[in-house]
């Protein structure tokens, strides 16, 4: 049950509040005291697991807590319930399910933290895409300098692939050449990964200390990595269209 | 007994089931007919009768257009969506349907829904499930396809509804057997099921941990099974008929059905002989006979079976695991005992499945044990708990007609989604949302689910207002939406339209049709059963006064006796069964000293030498022991 007293202790930051049923000061989303599930509160999908907000998470722990917390909030337990609690317990189970899914994936969690900072990601960013959309265009991705060269060679060999497609034309050095530059984007795609988890690293420190100027900066590059990062993810996919496979 | 006679149904393309958790073991409840599988067959009868089942079965050969099988591949799809089951399944389709109206089928001159049909096999079920408690059987769990869509999730609540259920909850079927599987297997790691039924197939990859039940992926089509091959098979016997013996019997429905019976025989057959014949009599004195080795069944159908390979792919694909991390493949739907979808599940995922369930009862089952946790559990079920999934990401569309996908399928439900909307145009009032499924780029690709109105906008500037849409799929897998202007806080209006399926009120009146006659029946049942129970033991009694113990008896007693048969006596042609019961139950307990004083009699008999036949117990064994109480509740 440690567990358990880990979600009341990260309560008492956001405001302990009674339990309607018993009274009982209370964990957020059921009652320490008495099990009853509570209204839900709007809180962010760290706070609602009682983590700080930081990017290393031990997702066995958290997959422990999920689990527990499904137990206490799942709708199943409230089969025989008020029609008042069935629902809070089907609004708590859908905020856990939500934070979970997106704590549990280290990629969607940076996102999300990210844009609890204010930032909105490139590809995340709904008001550019239907800026785009609107405008009749389709969304401009800004290619990452040191990218520009290959990118380019990459969109022309893809090009005339689809091009000999048409035709019925098969050009077996050009899909070697294709395969080779999807090798060369997922070794990059493997680089950007790992200098993503050297922020986190840097990220939790600063979270510690609170210093402002340098939590912005590992932002930043944050960002900056992620959007590169998402572009060779879409490029790969791109290639791996055009090749059927 | 607990007040929760919370049933679990399996309502299947082929057969349907219903089953029960009594204490910690679960039961299938059988029908009248003493069998458990109720074909999910439903006809009219020469007097505009319902008949269900079994029963209903006839009625296929004898008069095709007055019955209907299959109807759960109609199940939430509109007119647009069935071109390619008219051509294979006999539908007969009301010839005054609107574009946009929920499907009607004629049975006889009459037409009905899908979910009305659906709802007359659930009340065959629910009164099985009554006759096997004798009280009344108002809850239930069903199951339905993984894969199923919104549409056709809801579709089946309100064929429960209609029967005078109420739906509990929707448990995907593959989920279901799982449950099944877990109440004798309790065993953590990764499971596959794969279920391959009548007209559905479905693949789910779930993580077992010390009673949770979390699915990791799911994945299906919702229209293909045992009906495709059986069709496939009843397409080339009609090419050979035509080709061979030059006739043309494609409009024949009396033949087309015949042939279908034959088929599936033959299917049948096959998964245990090496080669089975198809014999079927023609008009004009002819005969279609063929021979049909295993080894070219299992050419014809592999096309079909090949179909399960990809969602499997997938669904491992989304679940992140490989075959070698699978630890059991769970087998369940009844086309899964040909032994080649035995062979490919086995080559897929590179072990031996699990065959040891029951595959057509593996499902109904599961559900009575959902039920069971529903209604409180016990320390059998105290620990399992399911963590389902959303089978089908959901999506908005957006400008340029593109989905803007707000739920991921394979998202744990409950999930839900928030998302803001505002007006282009000064005093703008309304906001048009429209809500799809499925995977596809484009909105026009995707499962349309609803089209709504926000309504209420207070009037202001273009790009002021704020509107929180809230999207909520609950653990049935069913999509609830609310909407709140925040700027003024109000909240906003729904008027959601949904693409495919019955409004509340067509619900309502489906309903009370069909629930009042339900109760109707039900009280029927009762009065005629207690009647039944009250002769039985009226000449019990009758027979026993022959016998010594009533001489040992006190005149009071006798009395007593005479009093209260006089009393059952009087109420047994009346119309209410509760007090027929309660006067059988006091007849019962009056001659509980004679009964006792019978049994003595009886043994000093026997030990005096004499066999329990030469004495006259009062009772054969065909009536009933007068004393028996009735063993209800």
């Amino acid at each position: 049950m440690a567990a358990e007293s880990k979600t009341v202790s990260s309560l008492a930051e956001t405001g302990e509040r009674a339990c309607w049923s018993c009274g009982a000061p209370r964990a957020a989303q059921f009652c320490s005291a008495c099990g009853k599930v509570q209204p839900p509160q709007s809180v962010d999908c760290f706070t609602f697991f009682g983590l700080p907000r930081k990017l290393n998470i031990d997702v066995t722990h958290l997959q422990r807590e999920f689990y527990q917390l499904s137990r206490k909030l799942h709708p199943d337990l409230y089969g025989q319930t008020s029609k008042r609690e069935q629902e809070w317990s089907l609004e708590q189970s859908s905020l856990l399910n939500d934070a979970y899914r997106t704590l549990k994936d280290p990629i969607k969690r940076t996102e999300y933290l990210l844009g609890l900072e204010g930032v909105e990601l490139e590809e995340q960013s709904k008001k550019a895409t239907e800026t785009a959309r609107d405008s009749g265009e389709i969304k401009k991705q800004v290619v990452p300098p040191d990218l520009l060269e290959e990118v380019f060679e990459l969109n022309m060999q893809l090009e005339e692939l689809r091009m000999n497609r048409k035709m019925g034309e098969d050009d077996p050095a050009l899909i070697r050449e294709l395969q080779a530059h999807k090798t060369e984007f997922e070794k990059k795609f493997e680089v950007l990964t790992q200098e993503l988890k050297q922020y986190w690293d840097q990220w939790d420190r600063v979270v510690d200390v609170d210093q402002e100027e340098k939590r912005r900066q590992v932002r930043d590059k944050m960002v900056d990595v992620l959007n590169r990062r998402n572009y060779i993810r879409n490029l790969v996919r791109d290639v791996n269209e055009a090749l059927g496979s | 007994m607990s007040n929760h006679r919370i049933v679990g149904i399996d309502l299947g393309t082929t057969n349907s089931l219903v089953a029960f958790m009594q204490g910690d073991v679960p039961v299938v409840i059988s029908g009248d007919d003493g069998l458990n599988l109720v074909p999910s067959v439903v006809a009219l009868d020469e007097n505009d009768q319902i008949i269900v089942g079994n029963a209903a079965r006839k009625y296929l050969i004898e008069t095709p257009e007055r019955a209907v099988y299959s109807i759960k591949r109609l199940m939430g799809r509109g007119i647009e969506d069935i071109r390619e089951e008219l051509k294979l399944f006999p539908f007969r389709l009301a010839e005054d349907l609107q574009p946009g109206e929920v499907l009607r089928i004629k049975l006889g001159d009459k037409t009905f829904t899908p979910p009305e049909i659906s709802a007359f096999i659930l009340r065959q079920l629910k009164r099985n499930a009554e006759r096997f408690f004798a009280a009344p059987v108002t809850q239930a769990v069903i199951t339905v396809p993984a894969y199923f869509n919104d549409a056709q999730r809801q579709a089946t609540k309100d064929a429960g509804r209609i029967a005078g259920l109420e739906v509990l909850r929707l448990v995907n079927e593959p989920t279901a057997a799982s449950l099944a599987y877990g109440l004798d297997q309790k065993q953590n790691g990764i499971l596959a099921v794969y279920d391959l039924g009548g007209g559905t197939f479905d693949i789910s990859i779930l993580k077992l941990h010390d009673g949770i039940f979390e699915v990791m992926a799911t994945n299906g089509d919702t229209h293909l099974g045992g009906d495709d091959i059986d069709n496939l098979l009843i397409t080339i016997a009609l090419d050979d008929i035509q080709g061979d013996l030059g006739l043309d019997v494609r409009r024949n429905g009396e033949i087309v059905q015949t042939i279908r019976k034959a088929v599936i025989e033959t299917k049948i057959a096959l998964s245990s002989q090496p080669s089975a014949k198809l014999d079927i009599e023609l008009p004009g004195g002819k005969r279609y006979q063929r021979e049909i080795t295993r080894q070219q069944f299992e050419d014809l159908i592999r096309p079909i079976l090949d179909r399960t390979i990809a969602p499997c792919k997938q669904a491992m694909k989304d679940a992140g695991v490989t075959p070698k991390q699978i630890e059991e493949v769970v087998l369940v739907g009844g086309s899964t005992r040909i032994p080649t979808v035995r062979a490919l599940v086995r080559e897929m995922f590179r072990r031996e499945p699990h065959t040891d369930l029951n595959p057509d009862e593996v499902v109904a089952v599961g559900a009575a044990v959902q039920a069971h946790i529903l209604s409180g559990g016990s320390e059998v079920t105290q620990n399992m708990l399911l963590l389902d999934v959303t089978p089908l990401s959901l999506g908005i569309e957006v400008a340029g007609g593109v989905t803007d996908k707000i739920i991921l399928r394979n998202s744990t439900v409950p999930a839900s989604s928030t998302q803001h909307y505002t007006t282009q145009i000064d005093g703008q009032v309304n906001v048009a949302v429209h809500v799809l499924q499925g995977e596809r780029e484009l909105a026009k690709d995707c499962r349309s689910l609803a089209r709504f109105d926000l309504k209420g906008i207070p009037p202001m500037p273009a790009g002021l207002p704020r509107i929180e849409v809230k999207f909520l799929i609950d653990a049935n897998g069913i999509l609830h939406v609310s909407a709140r202007e925040q700027r003024s806080g109000k909240e906003a209006e729904i008027d959601v339209q949904p693409s495919y399926g019955l409004t509340d009120e067509q619900v309502e009146s489906m309903i009370l049709e069909s629930f009042d006659s339900a109760e109707e029946d039900f009280r029927q049942r009762q009065v005629i059963e207690a009647r039944n129970e009250a002769e039985t033991i009226l000449s019990a009694l009758e027979k026993s006064k022959k016998s010594p113990a009533w001489g040992q008896l006190a005149n009071g007693e006798r009395k007593q006796i005479a009093k209260l048969e006089k009393a059952l006596q009087e109420v047994k042609p009346q119309d209410d069964y509760q007090k027929i019961r309660r006067a059988i139950d006091a007849l019962n307990q009056g001659t509980m000293r004679l009964a006792e004083l019978m049994m003595d009699t009886a043994v000093t008999t026997a030990l005096k030498g004499k066999t329990m036949e030469q004495v006259d117990m009062g009772e054969s064994p065909e009536t009933g022991h007068p004393v028996a109480k009735a063993d209800f509740e």
